[in-house]
């Protein structure tokens, strides 16, 4: 059932000759597929560490500061937050629907799709770029401009937020928010990657590992955000 | 990769997706009420109900002929929580002294 | 000893991974694991030498109590530079990026790791890391101590905080990645009868070094960003002045830097193993409990570290709490000792220079794992933290446990990597003057932390000069020891013996192939068929012989 050869010879049981994208090192296609996919597992393990320290800090901070981090929050716009929420759910639809379109040889579909993907990509970072503008608007950006005065805890009318503590909530905002809006652009220059393949026939039946592997990463950028968003937006949003 | 089954798997990624989005409306309706502390419980358990959601169907977890890719998972959200636990341990009790 | 050095008669040199492309972009482009293992042989050794040099001066300023060699500030350039080059760019690549890649496909029985274009890439990261590393310390060079502890990184430091710190995120994906690739190739592509229970134990060694690396290193990455954003944007995350918690940095520092201590030593455990194993022509006595205490020492390795932050200010329920986990994690490795030590007992025993440094292995990894614990108990940690005695244990495990280790590896499987055998003779004083060097080195620092020097200082009180000479002295002899493996190699690439196939006789797939290996390291792919260590099966046909390369 193995090959031990080291060249590219048609594997025994295919009627047509292998994918030239079989690699030498692989004894067969289905190694090299699960292989794949199995690396970028792991991979968005060492993503869910890396976002994990944020959520941390995050979490400590929210703890120790909580009225200040909840007038902080609901000076964010959760319909925005909300809305691109959706966005993202949107989008990862798309992917798998491209996948299926992959599997299934429906090449307009496919493109159709992935073209939707990325288009619901640009309009997350296009909501989070109004999102961005408004607080350097309001002066909510950490640094010398930053100002916060005068903004009552709610459910406590009487007191105000501690502005430094407020400005660790911004902070914390757009890092995490920053950081994964960087994941987001990373995965759309995938995802043109994926519509020049998708273009040029490379994807089969047989063959579209490179739309799994897309495929996981880009929902993993939705989960990150489908936490992001009650965190970030949604402390407490009593009226 | 495995097959999928043989029938169309597109219901089950429309209802995952109605899910979702039904999913996001309730979190951000449930924000407006007054739960106290279980306002964040409440959110964290949708929250976490959709990240299922798209692992299992979106990522095609559930259809994965080997456990090896759940353990993946199980084991990184366990060494997650040890993080934020084993910090907690820490910040949860300096005021006790 | 060869009595004059003629190069070896002119059999033909079969072909093999060194010869078959010749020219700088065979190497620059290559993606066989042999070649990449050998890039960065090369790129350690020099960081080794960065590191080793800045070791120099600190212990040539500590011959005399005044602070006269250098000033303070440079005092702590050089002992923050040191441990960030000796742990980031010589400790946690060493074994899993030169011994690991050479011999983990071959191992397995695989072609080549699971990702090859991703394993050049993680050595390229490597190297950008390193030239940034590199650039920060010729221009400035960092003063935080290699822990960059908060608000003195973030906010006083008038170095280049930012430059050391980016360097090590970048350097810190070259070792995900390295770990990334190791999962998935054991995983993935192990030969056919190559089951979990028949891998060698250095396969286990580097798979549980690989859970920690993918684990963890993403954590101090963040943790970097984080001290970079707060002192380029002034932010206040960490800066207790603007409500910022500096234990915060602490917790998400440590959460990595303690399990990297098992990334540093877990491989050289796994090397220790398979030399035992073959100087003692026997298997390995409880395969199963050394394949789980690895896995074991990976997972508890995570629950400790607050140990480092007994006296930071944390609770005192946490300190409990960590003290009583930081115990725990002690008996995986003991449990190995254990083994180890059963393994040698009715074993035949040759003293060739690998088994020379497993032996020191042995004896000084006991001894930092001891002094440890002694530091995980809260009453005595109170008063030795800071002091002399946790950079004695620490060396103790670093360098008498991980570099012993690293050093019999690349003994024992040089044969293997250049085709061609080491002088015996001179291994063998190598390894004893290692051994002599490094007690000397740092015995003495485990009585100084006791009497109370701090670490991190340029003066101390007179009392101290002694141990402190005592101390130089034995680096003086450590820095020969070294020298005389890199002398020797050298010689033996073009003077050396060729090398059999198998010089050894020892058990593993690594030793059915040529020496050195074709590029795609087996002809044909091996069906496994027996256990691991059949050391008996192997010495059977030769009983009273000596298997060694001689």
């Amino acid at each position: 059932m193995h090959d031990s050869s080291t060249a590219a010879v048609p594997a025994a049981g295919h009627g047509e000759a292998h994918n030239p994208a079989l690699l030498h090192h692989f004894v067969d296609e289905q190694q090299q597929r699960d292989a794949s996919n199995f690396g970028m597992w792991i991979f968005l393990a060492t993503e869910v560490m890396f976002f994990g320290g944020l959520f941390c800090a995050y979490l400590i901070y929210r703890r120790w500061y909580f009225g200040d981090f909840a007038a902080a929050s609901k000076s964010i716009d959760a319909l925005l937050g909300g809305t691109n929420t959706a966005v993202l759910i949107c989008s990862s639809l798309t992917v798998v629907l491209a996948i299926w379109a992959a599997q299934t040889s429906r090449r307009a579909l496919l493109i159709g799709t992935l073209i939707l993907t990325m288009l619901f990509g640009l309009t997350f970072l296009g909501i989070k770029g109004k999102e961005y503008k408004d607080k350097f608007d309001e002066h909510h950006v950490p640094g010398a401009s930053f100002s916060f005065d005068h903004v009552s805890i709610p459910g406590h009318p009487d007191q105000y937020a501690n502005p430094r503590h407020a400005e660790i909530f911004f902070a914390l905002y757009f890092i995490m928010t920053g950081l994964h809006a960087l994941h987001m652009i990373i995965g759309l220059g995938i995802f043109t990657w994926l519509l020049w393949m998708a273009w040029k026939g490379r994807f089969t039946p047989e063959y579209h590992t490179p739309l799994e592997i897309g495929g996981l990463y880009w929902h993993f950028v939705d989960i990150v955000w489908i936490y992001l968003f009650p965190l970030l937006y949604l402390i407490d949003r009593h009226p | 990769m495995s097959d999928h089954s043989k029938s169309s798997p597109l219901g089950t990624y429309f209802a995952v997706w109605g899910a979702l989005l039904v999913g996001t409306f309730v979190t951000y309706e449930v924000a407006k009420l007054d739960l106290g502390v279980y306002n964040a419980a409440v959110a964290l358990i949708i929250a976490t109900t959709k990240a299922l959601l798209v692992a299992l169907f979106f990522m095609h977890l559930k259809g994965a002929h080997e456990k090896l890719l759940k353990m993946v998972v199980i084991s990184t959200i366990f060494f997650l929580f040890l993080l934020l636990v084993l910090s907690m341990a820490d910040y949860g009790t300096r005021s006790w002294s | 000893m060869a009595t004059a050095p003629v190069p070896p008669a002119a059999q033909p040199e079969r072909e093999n991974y060194l010869n078959k492309h010749y020219g700088v972009g065979s190497w620059l482009f290559t993606t066989d694991h042999k070649r990449i293992a050998l890039l960065y042989l090369l790129s350690i050794t020099f960081f080794f030498f960065i590191g080793g040099f800045f070791a120099l001066l600190i212990r040539l300023e500590l011959l005399t109590p005044g602070g006269d060699l250098v000033q303070a500030d440079t005092y702590n350039k050089l002992f923050t530079q040191h441990g960030q080059v000796m742990v980031f760019f010589f400790l946690i690549p060493s074994i899993p990026a030169v011994l690991g890649n050479f011999l983990v496909p071959m191992m397995v029985g695989a072609k080549d790791l699971a990702f090859p274009r991703i394993n050049l890439l993680s050595w390229y990261l490597y190297i950008i890391g390193g030239i940034m590393m590199l650039h920060c310390m010729l221009t400035g060079g960092v003063d935080t101590g290699w822990t960059f502890y908060v608000p003195f990184s973030t906010a006083f430091s008038n170095t280049k905080v930012i430059e050391a710190g980016l360097a090590i995120f970048v350097a810190g994906f070259s070792s995900i990645l390295t770990g990334l690739n190791f999962i998935v190739t054991i995983h993935r592509m192990r030969a056919p009868g190559m089951t979990w229970s028949r891998l060698p134990l250095f396969i286990w060694a580097h798979y549980a070094t690989s859970i920690i690396q993918v684990l963890g290193t993403p954590v101090i990455a963040i943790t970097l960003v984080l001290v970079v954003a707060e002192r380029a944007l002034h932010l206040g995350i960490f800066d207790p002045k603007l409500g910022g918690d500096p234990l915060l940095f602490q917790h998400l520092f440590w959460f990595y830097s303690h399990p990297a201590v098992y990334i540093m030593i877990l491989p050289s455990m796994g090397v220790v193993t398979e030399i035992i194993a073959c100087f003692s022509r026997k298997r390995i006595f409880g395969y199963s409990f050394v394949a789980f205490s690895s896995i074991a020492i990976a997972v508890f390795g995570f629950l400790v570290w607050a140990h480092h932050m007994f006296v930071a200010g944390i609770s005192v329920y946490a300190a409990l709490v960590f003290s009583l986990l930081s115990y725990a994690v002690a008996v995986p490795s003991a449990v190995k000792v254990f083994n180890w030590t059963a393994t040698l007992y009715k074993g035949s025993i040759h003293y060739d220079a690998p088994m020379l440094y497993a032996f020191g292995f042995l004896g000084l990894f006991t001894i930092g794992g001891l002094t440890g614990l002694f530091l995980a108990c809260l009453g005595v940690d109170m008063h030795v933290h800071d002091t002399y005695f946790v950079i004695a244990h620490f060396h103790y495990i670093m360098v008498g446990g991980a570099l012993m280790g690293y050093l019999g590896g690349m003994h024992f499987w040089w044969p293997k990597i250049s085709g061609r055998l080491y002088p015996e003779g001179w291994a063998r004083l190598a390894a004893l003057i290692v051994f002599i060097g490094f007690n000397l080195t740092f015995f003495p620092q485990f009585i100084l932390g006791y009497l109370g020097m701090p670490r991190r200082y340029y003066q101390y009180p007179p009392e101290f000069q002694v141990l402190n000479v005592l101390s130089t002295a034995g680096a003086t002899v450590l820095g020969i020891g070294y020298l005389l493996p890199m002398i020797y190699f050298l010689w033996s690439m073009r003077y050396g013996k060729p090398a059999p196939d198998n010089p050894w006789n020892a058990a593993g797939l690594e030793w059915k192939t040529q020496s050195p290996p074709t590029t795609f390291n087996f002809e044909e792919e091996p069906v496994v068929t027996w256990e691991a260590y059949n050391y008996e099966e192997l010495d059977a046909p030769h009983k009273e012989e000596v298997p060694v390369a001689r």
